[in-house]
Protein backbone atom coordinates (compact mmCIF):
# COMPACT_ATOMS: atom_id res chain seq x y z
CA UNK A 1 0.00 0.00 0.00
CA UNK A 2 2.06 3.14 -1.18
CA UNK A 3 1.57 6.32 1.50
CA UNK A 4 -1.31 8.83 0.89
CA UNK A 5 -0.98 12.30 0.47
CA UNK A 6 -2.88 15.21 2.10
CA UNK A 7 -2.37 18.79 0.82
CA UNK A 8 -3.30 21.93 2.49
CA UNK A 9 -3.45 25.34 1.66
CA UNK A 10 -4.16 27.28 4.57
CA UNK A 11 -5.10 31.12 4.37
CA UNK A 12 -7.05 32.21 7.40
CA UNK A 13 -4.67 34.18 10.80
CA UNK A 14 -7.22 33.92 13.25
CA UNK A 15 -7.44 31.39 16.30
CA UNK A 16 -10.84 29.75 15.28
CA UNK A 17 -9.67 29.15 11.60
CA UNK A 18 -5.80 28.51 12.79
CA UNK A 19 -7.65 24.76 13.52
CA UNK A 20 -8.84 23.53 10.45
CA UNK A 21 -5.49 23.31 8.88
CA UNK A 22 -3.73 21.49 12.30
CA UNK A 23 -6.25 19.49 13.22
CA UNK A 24 -6.10 17.50 10.08
CA UNK A 25 -2.82 17.57 9.40
CA UNK A 26 -2.04 15.91 12.44
CA UNK A 27 -4.68 13.47 12.45
CA UNK A 28 -4.04 12.76 9.19
CA UNK A 29 -0.01 12.58 9.87
CA UNK A 30 -1.28 10.20 12.31
CA UNK A 31 -3.29 8.01 10.10
CA UNK A 32 0.10 7.31 7.88
CA UNK A 33 -0.45 10.10 5.34
CA UNK A 34 2.52 12.30 4.09
CA UNK A 35 1.20 15.76 4.30
CA UNK A 36 2.55 19.15 3.45
CA UNK A 37 0.66 22.10 4.20
CA UNK A 38 1.36 25.30 2.09
CA UNK A 39 0.57 28.90 3.96
CA UNK A 40 -0.50 31.73 2.38
CA UNK A 41 -2.11 35.37 3.19
CA UNK A 42 -3.10 35.32 6.37
CA UNK A 43 -2.30 31.99 7.36
CA UNK A 44 1.27 32.82 7.17
CA UNK A 45 0.56 33.95 10.88
CA UNK A 46 0.44 30.31 11.85
CA UNK A 47 3.89 29.76 11.50
CA UNK A 48 5.05 32.46 13.80
CA UNK A 49 6.82 31.36 16.45
CA UNK A 50 5.19 33.83 18.63
CA UNK A 51 1.47 32.86 18.03
CA UNK A 52 -0.38 35.33 19.14
CA UNK A 53 -3.95 34.61 17.12
CA UNK A 54 -7.75 36.88 17.96
CA UNK A 55 -10.87 36.32 17.08
CA UNK A 56 -13.44 38.70 16.36
CA UNK A 57 -17.17 38.25 16.10
CA UNK A 58 -17.09 40.93 13.56
CA UNK A 59 -18.39 40.08 10.15
CA UNK A 60 -19.11 36.30 11.21
CA UNK A 61 -22.88 36.48 12.55
CA UNK A 62 -22.42 32.60 13.20
CA UNK A 63 -20.47 32.99 15.98
CA UNK A 64 -22.29 31.60 19.10
CA UNK A 65 -22.22 34.46 21.48
CA UNK A 66 -23.22 34.06 25.25
CA UNK A 67 -25.23 37.16 25.56
CA UNK A 68 -26.74 38.51 22.31
CA UNK A 69 -25.10 41.81 21.05
CA UNK A 70 -25.65 44.11 18.68
CA UNK A 71 -22.73 44.32 15.76
CA UNK A 72 -22.16 48.16 17.21
CA UNK A 73 -21.06 47.11 20.56
CA UNK A 74 -19.01 44.03 18.84
CA UNK A 75 -16.70 46.94 17.36
CA UNK A 76 -15.61 48.69 20.83
CA UNK A 77 -12.09 48.82 21.81
CA UNK A 78 -11.08 45.78 23.60
CA UNK A 79 -13.62 43.49 22.63
CA UNK A 80 -12.01 41.41 20.16
CA UNK A 81 -9.29 40.98 23.23
CA UNK A 82 -11.95 39.79 25.38
CA UNK A 83 -13.93 37.14 22.88
CA UNK A 84 -10.06 36.08 22.38
CA UNK A 85 -9.65 35.41 26.12
CA UNK A 86 -13.39 33.61 26.17
CA UNK A 87 -12.47 31.49 23.23
CA UNK A 88 -9.53 30.71 25.19
CA UNK A 89 -11.19 29.69 28.13
CA UNK A 90 -13.88 27.64 26.50
CA UNK A 91 -11.18 25.83 24.35
CA UNK A 92 -9.46 25.10 27.78
CA UNK A 93 -12.72 24.10 29.58
CA UNK A 94 -13.68 21.72 27.29
CA UNK A 95 -10.46 19.62 26.67
CA UNK A 96 -9.69 21.39 22.87
CA UNK A 97 -5.92 21.29 22.58
CA UNK A 98 -3.80 24.70 21.96
CA UNK A 99 -3.21 25.58 18.08
CA UNK A 100 0.76 25.34 19.80
CA UNK A 101 0.15 21.72 20.83
CA UNK A 102 -1.71 20.93 17.57
CA UNK A 103 1.36 22.55 15.81
CA UNK A 104 4.11 20.56 17.80
CA UNK A 105 2.04 17.56 17.13
CA UNK A 106 2.87 18.30 13.12
CA UNK A 107 6.07 19.28 13.34
CA UNK A 108 6.50 16.09 15.22
CA UNK A 109 4.84 13.87 12.73
CA UNK A 110 7.07 15.83 9.79
CA UNK A 111 4.66 17.70 8.74
CA UNK A 112 6.17 19.59 5.52
CA UNK A 113 5.22 23.01 5.85
CA UNK A 114 5.51 25.75 3.14
CA UNK A 115 5.64 29.80 3.10
CA UNK A 116 4.76 31.34 0.38
CA UNK A 117 7.39 33.70 -1.01
CA UNK A 118 5.08 36.03 -2.46
CA UNK A 119 2.53 36.91 0.52
CA UNK A 120 6.13 36.77 2.61
CA UNK A 121 7.25 39.33 0.78
CA UNK A 122 4.00 41.37 0.12
CA UNK A 123 3.09 41.27 3.83
CA UNK A 124 6.96 41.45 5.02
CA UNK A 125 6.80 38.47 7.16
CA UNK A 126 10.28 38.07 8.35
CA UNK A 127 10.94 34.23 7.47
CA UNK A 128 13.40 34.41 10.80
CA UNK A 129 10.06 34.63 12.81
CA UNK A 130 8.73 31.38 11.36
CA UNK A 131 9.10 27.91 13.46
CA UNK A 132 12.21 25.82 12.23
CA UNK A 133 11.76 23.61 9.23
CA UNK A 134 9.70 25.95 7.51
CA UNK A 135 10.62 26.46 3.63
CA UNK A 136 9.80 28.79 1.21
CA UNK A 137 7.77 28.08 -1.94
CA UNK A 138 5.84 29.36 -4.48
CA UNK A 139 2.31 28.46 -6.40
CA UNK A 140 4.46 25.44 -8.91
CA UNK A 141 6.16 23.91 -5.17
CA UNK A 142 2.56 23.61 -4.37
CA UNK A 143 1.46 21.84 -7.26
CA UNK A 144 4.22 19.55 -7.14
CA UNK A 145 3.29 17.63 -4.23
CA UNK A 146 -0.29 18.70 -4.27
CA UNK A 147 -1.09 17.16 -7.51
CA UNK A 148 0.07 13.97 -6.54
CA UNK A 149 -2.07 14.08 -3.36
CA UNK A 150 -5.09 12.22 -2.67
CA UNK A 151 -6.74 14.87 -1.02
CA UNK A 152 -6.39 18.74 -1.25
CA UNK A 153 -7.87 21.22 0.44
CA UNK A 154 -8.26 25.11 0.64
CA UNK A 155 -8.69 26.22 4.07
CA UNK B 1 -11.89 -6.78 29.64
CA UNK B 2 -8.80 -8.59 27.97
CA UNK B 3 -5.52 -7.80 28.98
CA UNK B 4 -3.49 -4.98 28.05
CA UNK B 5 0.12 -3.80 28.23
CA UNK B 6 0.12 -0.51 28.42
CA UNK B 7 -2.79 1.98 29.32
CA UNK B 8 -3.26 5.46 27.88
CA UNK B 9 -5.84 8.01 30.01
CA UNK B 10 -7.36 10.46 27.62
CA UNK B 11 -9.93 11.95 29.60
CA UNK B 12 -11.29 14.96 29.40
CA UNK B 13 -9.02 15.44 25.99
CA UNK B 14 -10.76 16.17 22.84
CA UNK B 15 -10.62 15.37 19.34
CA UNK B 16 -7.84 15.02 17.94
CA UNK B 17 -5.97 14.36 21.24
CA UNK B 18 -7.23 11.09 21.66
CA UNK B 19 -5.95 9.54 18.61
CA UNK B 20 -2.91 11.73 18.41
CA UNK B 21 -1.90 10.56 21.60
CA UNK B 22 -3.06 6.96 21.13
CA UNK B 23 -0.50 6.99 17.98
CA UNK B 24 2.03 8.34 20.00
CA UNK B 25 1.61 5.20 22.51
CA UNK B 26 1.11 2.52 20.05
CA UNK B 27 4.74 4.24 18.48
CA UNK B 28 6.31 3.25 21.45
CA UNK B 29 4.93 -0.72 21.79
CA UNK B 30 6.26 -3.27 20.18
CA UNK B 31 4.11 -5.45 17.44
CA UNK B 32 1.15 -7.21 18.88
CA UNK B 33 0.64 -5.71 22.15
CA UNK B 34 -2.26 -4.27 23.34
CA UNK B 35 -3.11 -0.61 24.10
CA UNK B 36 -6.24 0.31 26.17
CA UNK B 37 -7.32 3.61 26.16
CA UNK B 38 -9.72 5.51 28.28
CA UNK B 39 -11.43 8.78 26.66
CA UNK B 40 -14.62 10.96 27.47
CA UNK B 41 -15.00 12.36 24.17
CA UNK B 42 -17.94 11.04 22.62
CA UNK B 43 -16.34 11.56 19.39
CA UNK B 44 -13.73 8.55 19.71
CA UNK B 45 -15.98 5.72 19.06
CA UNK B 46 -16.22 6.84 15.44
CA UNK B 47 -12.89 7.89 15.61
CA UNK B 48 -10.65 4.78 17.22
CA UNK B 49 -13.11 2.61 14.96
CA UNK B 50 -11.77 4.49 11.44
CA UNK B 51 -8.07 4.60 13.11
CA UNK B 52 -7.73 1.32 13.10
CA UNK B 53 -8.84 0.77 9.74
CA UNK B 54 -6.77 3.16 8.30
CA UNK B 55 -3.52 2.23 10.11
CA UNK B 56 -4.32 -1.38 10.26
CA UNK B 57 -3.71 -1.60 14.30
CA UNK B 58 -6.97 -4.00 15.49
CA UNK B 59 -9.63 -2.67 17.70
CA UNK B 60 -10.27 -5.53 19.98
CA UNK B 61 -12.86 -3.74 22.02
CA UNK B 62 -14.30 -0.67 22.16
CA UNK B 63 -16.72 -0.10 25.11
CA UNK B 64 -18.12 1.83 28.23
CA UNK B 65 -17.01 1.73 31.52
CA UNK B 66 -18.18 3.68 34.55
CA UNK B 67 -19.43 6.43 31.65
CA UNK B 68 -15.88 6.69 29.98
CA UNK B 69 -14.97 5.07 27.00
CA UNK B 70 -12.75 2.39 26.79
CA UNK B 71 -11.15 0.52 23.82
CA UNK B 72 -8.19 -2.07 23.15
CA UNK B 73 -6.00 -1.64 20.47
CA UNK B 74 -3.70 -4.73 19.10
CA UNK B 75 -0.34 -3.01 17.38
CA UNK B 76 0.15 -4.41 13.74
Amino acid sequence: MSQKKLAIIATKGTLDWGYPPFILASTAAALGYEVQVFFSFYGLKLLQKNLDLKVSSLGNPGMPMPIPMPVLLQALPGMQALMTMMMKQKMKAKGVASLEELRNLCVEAEVKMIACQMTVDLFEFNPKDFIPGVELGGAATFFEFAGESDICLYL
Amino acid sequence: MANFDQELDASGLNCPLPILRAKKALAALESGKVLRIIATDPGSVKDFDSFAKQTGNTLLESGEENGKFVFLIRKA
